[in-house]
């Protein structure tokens, strides 16, 4: 007899209450800067209460977020828009001022990549 | 590891256990992506875990069936999904100004959906090649177009790889002559850096000037 593969136990889309559309999710990409902003709200538990454990104590990106969750990205995306509609997320751009990408900002990654060496 | 056929998390997760969350720096940093893409085996996880200050990470993505006409999936009836793992990590820059993602992320053609949304944002990509098959390297140089994004090309130098100069590689890739062209091994830090650096060079050639008001 063969043992199948081991799943988690809790799948993608019972993570999500079985949804596939959250408000704010549009705005959420893999380099969303997450940091826990408040209280956890009551009533929320399970994968929103890690996401929001693991992001208490400092920022990590929604992949990032993911990665240690082992939860699939577009999963992670719900769950962040959830916590951050009720204001228990705080969700920043990857880049801050969220302009595009310049000269100024290619300029200085070619100089921090250059300090490296 | 490029690709996970299987959903298990432990197979998933090769490097074993994530580990401690490594918190972002509390400056507030820019955050950039590089793409870093090429053949199955020919080193991307192995540059992106040299340049990463992190333990590389792995997550998890979803195609649907009808976007991998390729994969034999009739062992599994009902399975309409396979899951590529995409292997990334980051890399401080400037004291904590900038931080700077890496994704690895598989070159075939039948990735294109899963390209199209890992590499929106992204500055730029990094093509790795194996000059004992340099056309496996086509179908990511495609994708990389299609997605409009800059790109270097590395070749991965392997310790069985015959020598082959840089000029022969560039015709037989049909490079453009302003792309960067350049050769490392994906397991040593300076070249790694080096191909960063030229990538960098290249886009920001390709901004436009600001103009003057």
């Amino acid at each position: 007899m063969t043992t199948p593969p081991r799943r988690r136990l809790v799948p993608a889309y019972l993570a999500t209450h079985g949804r596939t559309t959250a408000a704010g999710a549009g705005t959420l990409d893999r380099l969303s800067v997450l940091h826990a902003a408040a209280d956890l709200p009551a009533g929320l538990g399970g994968e929103h209460r890690q996401l929001w454990e693991l992001v208490r104590p400092g920022a990590l990106t929604l992949a990032e977020a993911a990665a240690h969750l082992r939860l699939p990205v577009s999963a992670t995306v719900f769950i962040a828009a959830d916590l951050a509609e009720r204001g228990a997320l705080s969700v920043r751009a990857p880049i801050p001022s969220a302009q595009p990408v310049n000269r100024d900002l290619a300029e200085r990654l070619l100089s921090g990549l250059r300090a490296l060496k | 590891m490029d690709f996970a056929p299987s959903s298990s998390n432990a197979a998933l997760l090769g490097d074993g256990p994530a580990g401690a969350p490594a918190y972002l720096p509390p400056t507030d940093p820019v955050l950039m992506k590089l793409m870093v893409t090429g053949p199955f085996g020919v080193g991307k996880t192995t540059l992106v875990r040299t340049l990463s200050e992190i333990p590389t990470l792995h997550t998890e993505e979803t195609m649907t069936a009808a976007s991998v006409p390729v994969d034999d999936i009739s062992r599994t009836p009902g399975k309409t999904a396979t899951t590529v793992a995409v292997d990334f990590g980051r890399l401080t820059l400037a004291d904590g100004d900038f931080v700077l993602y890496l994704f690895g992320t598989p070159g075939q053609r039948r990735f294109l959906p899963l390209w199209e949304d890992l590499a929106r944002g992204a500055l730029g990509a990094l093509v790795l090649v194996d000059t004992r098959r340099l056309a496996d390297a086509f179908d990511a140089m495609d994708l990389i177009e299609e997605a409009g994004l800059p790109y270097a090309v590395a070749v991965n130098r392997f310790p069985d790889t015959p020598p082959i100069a840089l000029d022969a590689v560039r015709a037989a890739l049909d490079l453009d002559p302003a792309t960067p062209l350049l050769e490392l091994d994906a397991r040593a830090r300076e070249g790694c850096v080096d191909a960063l650096i030229a990538l960098a060079e290249h886009v920001l050639d390709r901004l436009p000037q600001e103009s003057t008001p």
